[in-house]
């Protein structure tokens, strides 16, 4: 590939960006917390988080449910806003959603109006780029998803995994210095979530990309993460940042290492923690309610 | 009989016209049994004899084509603008805020009940009966319309804006298209309503269409040609409606899939 290196002008600002800032860093997330305001009173989702994420960064975050992660990812793509602290990405500070930080979502979000094809040009149209480079771009990672014959099929014909990947191919179209996943395979049964962590694997190993991939699944976690960061109960922080040293390219058999076992039971009884915690806090809030 | 259990497409075809076999049976024996007054209610095979009348030798054909183009005047003026306002209105809150109380007063405004003002402003010309129509579907379709395009999915505008989309071709390129085959149906259904009002519109003050001759012929107590009026009205209704399901079906085969 290397034709979807060459949108210069968006290119260029991001390298005089980048030269401007922390050399290694590429997005900061700093004291960012979220609050939110209901009628029973507010809630704190996120409590000041601060992350650094640096080139070629694969980083699964996990936590128990409502702990924030999904929200802090949420802040990250421009889609919520944060109650205090910024975010910036190659030294410049997010105010909202762009094409340079691409999301995967849990739920199915290709457009049902258009092909695999046009979903995947989509981000290419909005910049106008010229038809046949959209073109030359969209089939190359339709290919690399596993998708070539399926170019024309419309997204209710595919399968769950099917349309998982065409949303992989329609951000990664899009050349994003940040790829944000959120749960993208949680919808799916686990044969197809295995597959699919490995196929995201490959690409991440030859494209190069930086990922913040938010999951509770743990083996998921570890199996694709250079750094696994844990989270807390709510209000969530970042509780720990462990590096993942096993070696690329990994192949799914890595899973049934002592290496890859022993991080997972680690990592499992700090989530499972957390868990307790946030089952404990339900359980009080039930109390204090039937009182 | 299972609840929901689908039915195969010829027992659906052969069921839908045994319906309409027995009605036209029941009217016969009612009528030609000599149950019913021929004043009150003529028999098919008079009604069809005076229908050919009608047609061949009064120039009734003229009367449907006046009838026609009225429904299909008054309605594409309404279309053509409570398509953009409805869309504006489903985008954007503000504009669905100034406008919204005021159209969803005006939709329960009778379109009938607006003729005599009508004729008063516009005369009993071709321009007062296109204003009824356009009543009568206006208010209907702009509210029906933002309501489509407001109902859009919020995690596709959320995947079009981080693809990134700007404010403008979120609307051009996410609400309207996800919208269109909603809004079509949505045309379909009050092309179907406008029907009801053009003959209201040319009962009075009309000296063409079909509902002119319908209230022509109350005068002669003529019931077999009213009947065959209605019955006209039935089948183009009917026409039209399976002619917009098949042109919605060809411009949004996406649609389709999975029903």
């Amino acid at each position: 590939m290397g034709s979807e290196h060459d949108f210069d002008a968006l290119e260029a600002s991001r390298y005089e960006a980048r030269s401007s800032s922390d050399p290694i860093s590429i997005l900061s997330i700093r004291g960012v917390s979220r609050r939110f305001a209901s009628a029973r009173g507010d809630t704190l989702a996120l409590t000041a988080t601060d992350l650094e994420v640096a080139e070629n960064d694969f980083i699964t975050i996990l936590g128990p449910s409502g702990c924030g992660k999904s929200t802090l990812l949420r802040i990250v793509a421009g889609l919520d806003q944060p109650t205090s602290g910024e975010i910036l990405l190659d030294g410049k500070r997010i105010t909202g959603p762009g094409a340079d930080r691409g999301m995967v979502f849990q739920s199915y979000t290709l457009f049902p109006w258009l092909d695999v094809l046009d979903n995947v040009c989509f981000g290419l149209r909005e910049r106008s780029v010229a038809r046949k480079h959209q073109l030359e771009v969209a089939h190359g990672f339709i290919r690399k998803v596993g998708l070539s014959g399926f170019e024309h099929h419309y997204p209710k014909q595919l399968s769950g995994g099917m349309q998982q990947r065409t949303a992989i191919a329609r951000a990664l179209a899009n050349n994003p210095r940040l790829l944000l996943m959120d749960e993208p395979f949680g919808a799916l049964d686990h044969q197809t979530r295995e597959l699919m962590q490995e196929l995201l694997l490959g690409i991440w190993e030859s494209e190069k990309k930086t990922v913040l991939f938010v999951t509770h699944d743990i083996d998921e976690a570890v199996f694709m993460a250079n750094r696994v960061v844990v989270m807390t109960a709510r209000p969530g922080r970042i509780k720990l940042d462990r590096a993942v040293t096993l070696p690329h390219p990994r192949h799914y058999s890595v899973k049934t290492t002592p290496a890859f076992a022993a991080l997972k039971a680690d990592l499992t009884d700090q989530v499972r923690e957390e868990v307790l915690a946030t089952q404990a806090a339900q359980g009080q809030v039930a109390t204090a309610g039937s009182v | 009989m299972a609840p929901l259990k689908a039915v195969t497409p010829g027992a659906r075809i052969a069921l839908g016209v045994a319906f309409f076999v027995l009605f036209v049976a029941a009217w016969a024996v009612a009528t030609l049994g000599g149950f019913v007054s021929k004043t009150f209610l003529a028999d098919p095979i008079t009604m069809l004899k005076s229908g050919w009348v009608l047609l061949t030798e009064m120039g009734f054909a003229h009367d449907i084509g006046m009838t026609v183009w009225r429904v299909l005047g008054g309605f594409a003026i309404a279309a053509a603008l409570a398509l953009p306002l409805g869309v504006a209105m489903g985008a954007y809150k503000p504009i669905e805020a100034f406008f919204e109380p005021f159209v969803s007063f005006a939709r329960y405004l009778p379109a009938s009940a607006f003729i005599p003002l009508l004729i008063l402003w516009a005369g009993i010309g071709e321009a007062q009966k296109l204003a009824v129509i356009f009543i009568g579907s206006f208010f209907q379709l702009v509210l029906m319309i933002a309501v489509a395009v407001g109902n859009t999915r919020r995690d596709l505008v959320e995947a079009a804006y981080t693809l990134g989309a700007s404010d403008r071709s979120l609307v051009t390129r996410v609400l309207i298209p996800g919208a269109a085959p909603e809004i079509a149906e949505i045309l379909r259904m009050v092309l179907g309503w406008a029907w009801t009002y053009v003959i209201v519109a040319e009962l009075i003050g009309a000296s063409s269409g079909i509902g002119h001759m319908i209230t022509d012929s109350q005068a002669l107590l003529a019931t077999d040609q009213i009947i065959f009026g209605i019955i006209v009205i039935g089948v183009i209704g009917l026409l039209s409606d399976y002619l917009f399901k098949a042109v919605n079906r060809r411009l949004f085969p996406w649609a389709q899939l999975g029903k």
